[in-house]
């Protein structure tokens, strides 16, 4: 559960799909670090139309407010964290 | 308006709600009422239920926070996996996954649900209103320092502020700084400077002298 010894940047998959999804819109796209990983849970897409959920492991991830907001950011340098599964997370380098 | 004044007993009129159920009020009702007759559980067992949710308040939750502040063994577990750690401390967490998230002299974590209203109950009880309005939700990952100093928060740019965005399975309680001046205090003086707000993030938890007189320790 603890903190991962290398920086692994990931981006949100920039995708727009119906259902039940538990990715925030203003995240997708977005690139950021791995905190830690943890589950592995039921992916929630499926649970939401009575499916068995195939289980997923579930990444916190760490994102800069610059690279949320960009320009418009209140402070860039503030940071903030969101649990992201697997599926919704593709490898990417540095912003 | 008639009704646009005080009643004679001082208190302003409220217009009752009379208003036809909604679709899912009346729903839930059906549901309650089929569940109870088909013998699966008894109002009584509804009741309880509900008394088991009122029940649950932020005493909990400052209670494991003062638990960190004096005890690092304690502390190094909820690290490790807190949901063991307050569920080993005697508190009914049932199913919730919990994270703490400590708070230092450069770093002030605030919790919000953007999706819904996802909240530690289990450990701080219900949610303030305000934690499930749109604008909490919205503006909280988009200004977190405007939203911080209207609940009276201020910080320093070289503070880093962290928000947590409860997206999926984890719920967060944050641990606020240990107030100043408070060396040699017991664990349930310290529990009562913990705030609700303190554990969300929308506040620090109370100065010794935010305690009433005759509530400070001697």
């Amino acid at each position: 559960m603890g903190m991962r010894p290398v920086a692994e940047f990931v981006r949100v998959r920039a995708d727009m799909p119906p259902g039940h999804i538990r990715t925030p819109a203003y995240l997708r796209g977005k690139v950021g670090v791995i905190e830690r990983t943890l589950g592995p849970f039921p992916n929630p897409e499926q649970l939401a139309y009575r499916h068995t959920g195939t289980p997923l492991p579930l990444h916190r991830v760490r994102f800069t407010m610059q690279e949320i907001w960009g320009p418009q950011t209140e402070t860039p340098h503030d940071t903030l964290e969101a649990e992201i599964y697997a599926h919704w997370l593709e490898p990417a380098d540095a912003p | 308006m008639p009704h646009d004044h005080m009643s004679p007993s001082g208190h302003p009129f409220r217009a009752d709600d009379d208003v036809p159920l909604s679709y899912w009020q009346a729903m839930e009702i059906a549901v309650r009422e089929l569940l109870i007759e088909k013998g699966v559980t008894t109002a009584a067992e509804i009741a309880g239920q509900i008394d088991a949710m009122d029940a649950r308040s932020p005493a909990n939750g400052a209670q494991v926070v003062a638990r960190i502040w004096t005890d690092p063994a304690f502390r190094a577990a909820m690290q490790q996996d807190a949901s063991a750690a307050t569920a080993a401390m005697g508190f009914d967490i049932g199913p919730m996954k919990l994270i703490a998230v400590e708070n230092t002299d450069t770093l002030h974590n605030v919790v919000v649900c953007t999706l819904c209203s996802c909240y530690p109950r289990n450990l701080l009880g219900l949610p303030p209103d305000w934690y499930k309005s749109r604008a909490y939700r919205s503006r909280t990952v988009r200004e977190p320092r405007a939203v911080l100093a209207e609940f009276g928060v201020t910080l320093p740019d070289n503070t880093e502020v962290r928000v947590h965005d409860s997206t999926a399975d984890m719920r967060y309680i944050v641990i606020p700084t240990r107030p100043a001046g408070t060396d040699g205090w017991s664990r349930d003086d310290l529990a009562r400077l913990v705030t609700r707000d303190s554990m969300i993030g929308t506040g620090r938890a109370k100065s010794p002298d935010g305690l009433a007189g005759t509530d400070r320790p001697t």
